[in-house]
């Protein structure tokens, strides 16, 4: 009963992980009592079983799964799918329409369409099929796809949803996440879409890091409060009249912040044109601790109640 | 390069060779991971004057379609030379010896993989030698093995490998070009990492049994020095691809959540 590896440790193939009552699992195999690593990632224990997560990978197919695809061929009655990964999928008609339906099913759904869709069978001999029965599946009309890939997908969902919740929550927006690596993401507006975006990427860039789900709601909450800075302006232009200003960075008449100007004029008597920029920059020195703070607050509680 | 001429000897009165090395010595090898973007995995070898560029797609799906094999994935390894990696011009056609050594890096390679995970799809292997100084094809293989890794391919262990050739009667590792040609002989060996079961074993000119015993025994020692240094490449480039911020490095609280692995496990403690 010997483990040969830190948590979280970088491995390569072949190295030998532990010996004796352990339990190999995925990214590893077991030959003769001993378990070695078969892929390149961090090793990882939990109770008795090792396992090695994986950095990057292709999309294997598996029963369940919710994925995001493009249509590449319409065959008879199946739609072929392309989900990435070495797989093609097929969807047959069946599952997808109420009869009667069309002989011609590119009515329906056409060459280049993207579909949410759900895995119904896949095994060594025979393709994945889908079913396009079931809450958000579909054709996705509008929104955006983000494709991260999917090692990165059990980090974006979070334990029981607990990062993926935090992002639909904070932001107000509609997400689909797909196990193949895609996300769909259908926002209010364009900020928020970036922001969205950027809290994706972060997580890409950062997934195999620790208290993710903490510093993406407190990157969430401290850039989302500069929106609001700014949103004012922008609801009024929109509700009231659309003529004045359609460029939102321009200096603003009334100032939203009267904290941020009495600070400035402190600081310096520069030109007005530097405020768009100016207040973002002061603010963003002192609230990342108390945001941080909150977003830990947050977490921890969200966490409680799973856990319960 | 200069029109090549026999040199007046391979070893000279010290026992040192062309290029300095003693004879177990091997030259110095230099191993990156993930030096090109666009494959889902790679890996560069420089050793000695020898440079190589592997490349890995997939696994992904096979075309033509009438090579897939219905129980694991295809794997497919080509071996290309550069028209300058030589001195005279290598002609671009693919030739009779690019064919064979391909075959022999994917039969050598083949033990290590478990192929049978992704039944039916193609895993794609391209080697391209930029300049070639002799043991190509074992510097393939050690790029080859690196850059599977760096694909996420399933694999039991890495693979290195080296040639061990025969020049004035003595036994020489890491064949150099010159060696190689004017040589007695040579013997390019490739082994499993974990077991040192031996997936490669060619053989040019002539070895008495004993010598080709001691000369599989040197390879084997060359070899378990060559896994080092792969290993060693692919962690460096691992580690720096995760990057851990070190204050966070005990703290693990916000754990690696993982899919469907993680609902079977604990649903099977709770049993």
């Amino acid at each position: 009963m010997t483990v040969y590896f830190k948590k979280r440790e970088v491995v390569v193939p072949g190295e030998l992980l532990a010996e004796g009552r352990y339990r190999s699992s995925m990214g590893t195999y077991d030959e003769e009592g001993k378990i070695y690593s078969a892929l390149a990632g961090l090793a990882e224990l939990r109770g008795n079983t090792v396992k090695v997560v994986p950095l990057e990978g292709v999309y294997i197919p598996s029963e369940g799964d919710l994925v995001i695809g493009t249509i590449t061929r319409v065959a008879g009655n199946n739609w072929k799918v392309d989900i990435t990964g070495p797989y093609g999928a097929s969807l047959h008609a069946n599952n997808a329409l109420r009869r009667p339906y069309d002989d011609d099913i590119s009515r329906y759904f056409d060459i280049g369409d993207v579909i949410a869709a759900e895995i119904t069978a896949f095994d060594r001999n025979s393709g994945p099929f889908l079913t396009l029965k079931g809450r958000e599946l579909g054709l996705l009309t509008e929104g955006m796809i983000l494709d991260l890939g999917p090692a990165k997908i059990p980090r974006v969902i979070g334990r029981s949803g607990s990062m993926i919740n935090m992002i639909k929550d904070k932001l107000r927006i509609e997400a689909v996440v797909a196990q193949n690596g895609k996300i769909w993401i259908r926002a209010p507006n364009a900020p928020t879409l970036d922001l969205a975006i950027k809290a994706f990427k972060m997580i890409e860039a950062q997934a195999h890091t620790s208290k993710l789900t903490e510093r993406v709601g407190a990157m969430l909450d401290q850039e989302l409060a500069e929106i609001k800075e700014t949103a004012p302006k922008t609801t009024e232009i929109e509700s009231e009249e659309e003529v004045e200003s359609p460029v939102k960075e321009e200096p603003p008449e009334e100032e939203p912040v009267p904290v941020v100007e009495e600070e400035r004029a402190e600081e310096t008597a520069t030109a007005p044109i530097e405020e768009p920029a100016e207040p973002k920059a002061s603010e963003e020195e002192p609230a990342p601790a108390e945001e941080a703070k909150a977003a830990k607050d947050d977490d921890n509680k969200t966490e409680e109640v799973i856990e319960e | 390069m200069s029109p090549e001429t026999k040199p007046d000897f391979l070893i000279n009165p010290e026992g040192l060779r062309i290029d300095g090395r003693r004879t177990d010595e091997m030259r110095p090898i230099e191993l990156k991971v993930g030096v090109l973007k666009q494959a889902d995995g790679s890996a560069s070898i420089r050793q000695g004057n020898t440079y190589i560029l592997a490349a890995v797609y997939g696994p992904r799906e096979l075309h033509p379609r009438h090579l897939t094999i219905n129980d694991r994935a295809y794997l497919r390894c080509v071996y290309r030379m550069a028209t300058f990696s030589v001195p005279d011009r290598k002609r671009p056609a693919p030739s009779r010896r690019e064919r064979e050594i391909s075959m022999v890096i994917a039969n050598a390679l083949k033990p290590a993989l478990f192929l049978e995970d992704y039944p039916r799809a193609v895993v794609d292997v391209f080697i391209q030698v930029i300049q070639a100084d002799g043991g190509t094809r074992c510097a393939a293989i050690n790029a080859a093995s690196l850059a599977l890794a760096d694909a996420g391919i399933p694999m039991k262990t890495l693979v290195p490998a080296v040639a061990v050739g025969k020049a004035e009667g003595k036994l020489l590792v890491d064949l150099g070009d010159e060696e190689d040609k004017y040589g007695g002989g040579d013997v390019p060996m490739a082994m499993l990492g974990t077991t040192g079961d031996i997936t490669l074993l060619q053989q040019d000119g002539s070895f008495a049994k004993e010598e080709l015993v001691e000369a599989m025994g040197m390879g084997v020692t060359a070899m378990k020095y060559i896994l080092e240094l792969q290993k060693e490449a692919l962690k460096s480039a691992y580690t720096k691809k995760v990057a851990i911020e070190g204050e966070e490095l005990d703290e693990y609280e916000d754990d690696l959540e993982t899919d469907l692995g993680e609902a079977e496990i604990a649903g099977e403690e709770d049993e």
